[in-house]
């Protein structure tokens, strides 16, 4: 039967049971804060408040909070890692710099927002609630934020509780030509939350947080019909509750919403199994200036032409705002286990990899880490309570580097996660580490594997601390065929190693990669790259460039423009190369008609 | 014309070069069997994958191009893929190098022993081998020496194992294995043999490009060939080829190797060991066949002094900054990459281009010795010159020569006359010095009865020998000597008249000389430049003038051109006036050349140097390229087709001074 959340008595109901549960999403949920999620996380950082690396008076590296493994723990190795492959020292601090008043006052469109207050739709101008909309996560935003830089930023802020709300607002922001960008999660990272510099109207951050619930469960279908500003973690959840998942983990679910998955085409860790967003979506309703746009069944494919669903999936929010969402969804799995192997080197990693997509029994998920992100992962070890740990640790080491030969600096790991029946998943487990056996690969644990994905979570909160150190950095990805992956590999991270060099970087820089999904064809790189900055005069442009440098590296590469984290505004030049000068026009013309005010004026993509 | 301001002359003189060291010093201290047997461990390839000649092989035959090559020739030959392997294997074998240590050994020893004998010195920059040690830690190195003798691959194989790097595996031409013996043992210290022509045979291609391509990729070694595909006979550089260029290119635009380090040297020679052979055959004597027992009786040459020989390393160049900008490296993403592809219209001409650049880079790092000055005096004054106004007129040259970026040994500390007369010794099977009058002269005894055509014959190989000296220097005087004849020919001093007069003559003579296509706006403004900074002329906006001091060097100039000038004529005059409608390819350097020696004969031509081949094999090559003469094949024969109107007004343009007295 299906459970229907759709009427608002339902709704309280609804609430209560959260009440009962009393964690912080309660209060979220009543709206006794429309900015609650801002104060509980940081505004010129990654992730929530509590949770934060440092370096203690000891030196000692340690992460706060209580909300990961790793919360709490202290790091013994971090320090020596960091200083020695970034050349930072911990007496070179470069804490950042609180500056809200330099916010310039607001751009305000009187008319619009009369209309709006009569419409009922909570609003604010707050330069907070204005400043903690106008970027995502790339370096050059958040180093701006912590330098009390700020630009551009959004007007007002809106938050529309239903897709009503939203048809309401996207009207009047047409009658008032006011300029309209959509906000998920604000994980971004493809500069498309900022506000346009060329802009003059009133820009209006439309937060679709408040649209956050399961509208309903259908159990015959496995489908649920979720309100599309609901956030990754909190989806997963609520679902779990059920007794259901969708399966969808993309690195950010922790902050991204399921709009933003939509409007960027997100690809979650687990997609060998559950698949890509545009895989797990079965119905979208999406409201655009033209009017709201939606398949009139729950199909499960069609042939009706181009599917319209590709028209929304990768838009970027400039040409509406994703309201509903159905989605497939799928039983709790019984059992998961982590999984690692250890191989001699990259190459013989990849092409384990590249035989397991062949025989097509990848694990939910599969990742491969180079030897730089292997002593990455191994600097983020806690501080072991036994000797005896320590000692397994010491003879695991002596095994596989001294008995089996493997070379401390060329070896790399991969990190495995199986999902499904305990009888299924034992026996996939041996069918991969039999295939990783033929290229030299040795098991090497679970609480490896583990940690790896552990790391996923928590490396975006080390940019942080790099930062205070002097030290900036970044990630980007792409997707490439696999007889490439290995050149594109290297001539990435070469590239990135010379540039640095050729723009006076002092110390080599971290260039680093791994294969993070496999598909048939090919396979996802996803690539991290930061250096110490002491001495540079402006620090986010040598970053800027040479992240420039390694983006035209990969596609003389063969790699593509993005795997997931979508284009913005900072791929934007290479769209028209990446798919054609027709196809750009396609998207254009689909632009001019849907939206041909351009309300949804961030800017992204074309 | 408007890019002219965009260009701003070089500073030629400025031109920092390195220090040589003399590498036969030690060589003469120590034993050399010691120094044969001594510990070599090569500086190496960082990405160097360890790899034994066999398995070079089987990774060859079991590549993923070769493969796709081999199917497509046995469908499209209707063989089986078996045979058609076999095949490829046999073709492998055939090319393949066998590197030894032992026989590099043996080498060294040997040619340890020759070089003292023949050389009084062996110069090499060591800051160039310092740049190629760590160039070659860095990249997969290409090593692209000048070729000017059979001496120039053994002689970089031996310095590289002097200083401790990798032994090139080198690109030789297949003449070398009818010497059976030698042969073998040049393929045991590396040498890998390509058949000269190989035209359209798609399984040989695939075998020698997945060849050279897998020992690039595996950083096997460097890999050194000749981008002059040949020794010049005639010590100017040679067009270059493209080839191998792309062969050795085609990783890095794949994407397969991050870059690769192009590095050019600059092998020159005090007295070529071959020189009167080479004259020989541009006079249609042929090369007698490469055979072991040929080189045996060249021992004579052992006994002989040949002065000394500089190899300067050129600053490696990197195949991706050539590229930048100028090659999208994305063509290649819609192809597998093992499948063959020909170059695009792009990187055809970015290969050319290159190629080009790196034959400059040679030439501008060539060394030059002050006979080279000395000859090109003696070649312009065929009657002798007294040794006092030679002493006075080769002092002004070197300094006009120093001015132009020459990159001139000149002994420092000695008197001008001194360093003449040591020349002159060195060279003096070529001259005759009496009564402080030097004259080039035939000093082999010559026979008792010659023919009139034989003394043409024996004086004509004098002059080439001694032109091939002059030859080296020709590229320090080549753009202001084209502006001295665009000069005079113009008649006018309109810069634009005689920059067009300028672009005629660099068209014409571009198969001749190394001018890099597309320059011409800059090599006329080069030109310029120089003779302005010489107070030759004055450069007006619109107008180019010569200054009173200048007739002198803008004389000299002009002669510097004169033989290939009347040389062009001649060959022009003879298809105009002798050609039947029948001429074939074939018959067309034999025929020129007796026409030539006819009008030498009859007194109307003074010039030798137009009865060499290569001369006028050059000059045939710009008129097809010029369109004044076509190609046509009339069964197995090419023909000459001859537009006499055409060939005409180029010999007009070229000279209006008729040289050939009628």
């Amino acid at each position: 039967m299906s459970i229907c959340y759709h009427t608002d008595p339902m709704k309280v109901v609804y609430h209560l049971i959260y009440f009962a549960i009393g964690c912080y999403e309660t209060a979220y949920k009543l709206g006794l804060s429309l900015s609650f999620r801002q104060e509980i996380m940081k505004w010129n950082g990654w992730g929530y408040s509590d949770s934060r690396f440092l370096f203690n008076k000891k030196g000692q590296a340690e992460f706060t909070g209580k909300r990961y493994r790793l919360s709490g723990l202290i790091l013994p190795s971090l320090k020596d890692w960091f200083e020695g492959t970034f050349g930072a020292n911990l007496q070179h601090k470069s804490p950042p710099t609180v500056n809200l008043s330099a916010v310039a006052p607001p751009n305000l469109n009187e008319p619009f927002i009369e209309d709006l207050k009569a419409a009922g739709v909570a609003a604010s101008h707050d330069p907070e609630d204005r400043v903690f909309r106008a970027h995502g996560h790339c370096l050059h935003e958040i180093f701006a934020l912590r330098e009390g830089r700020i630009g551009r930023v959004p007007d007002m802020v809106v938050w529309p509780s239903c897709h009503s709300d939203v048809e309401k607002i996207v009207e009047l922001a047409c009658k008032h030509n006011v300029c309209l960008i959509p906000y998920g999660g604000g994980t971004s990272v493809s500069s498309a939350l900022e506000c346009p510099h060329e802009e003059t109207r009133s820009i209006v951050s439309l937060d679709t947080s408040q649209m956050n619930r399961i509208l309903w469960i259908d159990e015959k279908n496995l489908t649920a019909h979720v309100e599309a500003g609901i956030i990754g973690q909190d989806l997963e959840r609520q679902l779990n509750e059920h007794g259901y998942c969708t399966g969808h983990e993309p690195d950010s679910m922790e902050f991204s919403s399921l709009g933003g998955w939509v409007a960027t085409r997100a690809s979650g860790m687990k997609k060998n199994i559950y698949g890509n967003i545009e895989d797990l979506v079965v119905h979208i309703k999406m409201v655009t200036p033209r009017g709201v746009i939606e398949k009139s069944c729950l199909g499960p494919r069609m042939s009706t032409g181009p599917d319209i669903h590709h028209f929304i999936l990768g838009s970027e929010g400039t040409l509406g705002v994703v309201t509903e969402v159905t989605m497939k969804i799928r039983p709790i799995p019984e059992y998961q286990k982590y999984g690692s192997v250890v191989f001699p080197n990259f190459q013989q990693g990849v092409a384990c990899l590249r035989e397991v997509a062949r025989q097509r029994c990848a694990p939910a998920s599969i990742r491969l880490m180079d030897n730089e992100q292997f002593q990455f992962g191994h600097a983020l070890k806690p501080q072991v309570s036994s000797i005896f740990t320590s000692f397994l640790d010491g003879l695991k080491k002596f095994y596989i580097t001294k008995f089996k030969g493997f070379d401390p600096h060329h070896l790399c790991v991969a990190t495995l996660l199986f999902e499904g029946d305990r009888g299924k998943v034992l026996q996939h487990e041996k069918q991969v580490y039999d295939i990783a056996a033929k290229f030299g690969g040795l098991a090497a644990g679970e609480d490896n594997g583990q940690r790896g994905y552990m790391l996923t979570f928590v490396i975006a909160y080390l940019r942080d601390l790099g930062m205070d150190y002097y030290v900036i950095g970044e990630s980007f990805e792409t997707s490439v065929p696999w007889d490439r992956v290995l050149d594109l590999c290297r001539n990435v991270k070469e590239r990135i190693v010379r540039e640095c060099k050729e723009r006076g970087v002092q110390f080599p820089p971290l260039s680093t990669c791994r294969v993070t999904q496999t598909y048939d064809a090919g396979a996802c790189v996803y690539f991290y790259f930061a250096f110490n900055y002491r001495g540079l005069s402006d620090p986010v442009h040598v970053y800027e460039q040479v992240e420039h440098a390694a983006r035209e590296e990969i596609l003389a590469n063969g790699g593509s423009l993005s795997h997931h984290h979508g284009v913005g505004k900072l791929r934007k030049e290479w769209m028209k190369e990446s798919v054609s000068g027709v196809g750009l026009g396609m998207l254009k013309s689909v632009k001019e008609y849907v939206d041909p005010q351009n309300i949804f004026g961030n800017r992204n993509l074309l | 014309m408007a890019s002219r301001a965009l260009y701003s002359p070089r500073h030629p003189v400025l031109k920092k070069r390195d220090d040589f060291e003399d590498v036969l010093e030690e060589r003469r201290r120590s034993s050399d069997l010691r120094y044969a047997l001594r510990c070599y461990t090569p500086t190496l390839y960082k990405g160097l994958v360890p790899c034994k000649v066999s398995m070079l092989k089987s990774i060859v035959l079991q590549s993923d191009h070769l493969q796709c090559v081999i199917k497509q020739v046995s469908s499209e030959s209707g063989d089986s893929t078996e045979c058609v392997a076999e095949e490829a294997s046999l073709i492998l074998d055939e090319m393949a190098h066998r590197m030894q240590l032992s026989t590099v050994r043996f080498f060294v020893f040997t040619l340890s022993k020759a070089f003292k004998r023949l050389f009084r010195s062996v110069c090499v920059n060591e800051e160039g081998i310092q740049r190629l040690q760590q160039a070659v830690q860095e990249h997969p190195v290409v090593l692209l020496p000048s070729h000017r003798s059979y001496m120039d691959f053994l002689m970089m194989s031996y310095l590289l194992y002097m200083f401790d790097l990798p032994l090139p595996v080198i690109a030789a031409g297949m003449d070398f294995m009818s010497m059976k013996f030698i042969g073998e043992m040049l393929r045991m210290s590396g040498a890998f043999f390509i058949r000269r022509s190989f035209g359209g045979d798609k399984l040989y291609w695939a075998v020698f490009s997945e060849y050279v391509k897998t020992m690039l990729r595996k950083g096997y070694a460097p890999i050194e060939f000749f981008l002059e595909g040949t020794r010049s006979r005639t010590c100017k550089s040679l067009t270059p080829k493209t080839g191998l260029l792309n062969i050795v290119m085609e990783p890095f635009f794949k994407g397969e190797l991050f870059d690769v380090s192009l590095v050019p040297v600059s092998i020159s020679y005090e007295r070529v060991l071959e020189e009167s052979l080479y004259a020989r055959e541009l006079l249609g004597v042929p090369k007698p066949k490469e055979s072991t027992s040929g080189l045996l009786k060249a021992r004579r040459v052992l006994s002989e002094d040949y002065g000394s020989m500089h190899v300067y390393f050129g600053h490696p160049v990197s195949v991706r900054s050539l590229a930048e900008g100028k090659i999208k490296r994305s063509q290649y993403n819609l192809l597998p990459r093992y499948i063959p592809q020909k170059p695009s219209v792009d990187t055809h001409e970015f290969l050319n281009d290159a190629a080009f650049r790196l034959v400059r880079i040679q030439e501008e790092n060539m060394v030059l010795k002050p006979w080279v000055l000395i000859a090109t005096l003696l070649l312009q004054n065929p009657d002798g010159m007294d040794l006092s106004s030679l002493t006075e007129q080769t002092d002004w040259l070197r300094h006009l020569a120093l001015a132009f970026g020459a990159f001139l040994d000149w002994p420092d500390h000695e008197a001008c006359s001194e360093v003449i007369s040591c020349s002159l010794a060195l060279h003096r099977r070529l001259l005759s010095v009496s009564a402080g009058h030097v004259q080039l002269s035939v000093t082999d005894a010559p026979q008792v009865e010659t023919t009139p055509e034989e003394a043409v014959f024996q004086r004509a190989v004098v002059v080439l020998s001694c032109a091939s000296y002059r030859n080296q220097i020709l590229h320090v005087f080549l753009r202001p000597a084209l502006l001295a004849v665009a000069m005079q020919s113009a008649n006018s001093s309109r810069k634009d008249d005689i920059y067009n007069c300028f672009n005629f003559l660099r068209n014409m003579f571009s198969n001749e000389f190394i001018l890099c296509p597309g320059d011409s706006v800059q090599d006329f403004e080069e030109a310029c430049y120089l003779l302005m900074k010489r107070g030759v002329l004055q450069v007006l906006e619109h107008e180019i003038v010569m200054s009173a001091s200048g007739q002198s060097t803008l004389a000299f100039l002009c002669s510097v051109l004169e033989p290939f000038l009347q040389g062009y004529q001649v060959v022009c005059r003879y298809l105009c006036e002798e050609t039947n409608e029948n001429l074939t390819e074939k018959e067309f350097i034999p025929a020129v050349r007796s026409f030539a020696l006819k009008l030498i004969l009859a007194g109307r031509l003074k010039c030798c140097e137009a009865l060499s081949s290569d001369l006028q094999k050059n000059a045939l090559a710009a008129l097809l390229r010029l369109k004044a003469v076509r190609k046509v094949k009339v069964g197995d024969q090419v023909t000459l087709k001859v537009n006499k109107i055409a060939v005409n007004s180029l010999e007009d343009t070229m000279g209006k001074s008729d040289v050939i007295s009628k």
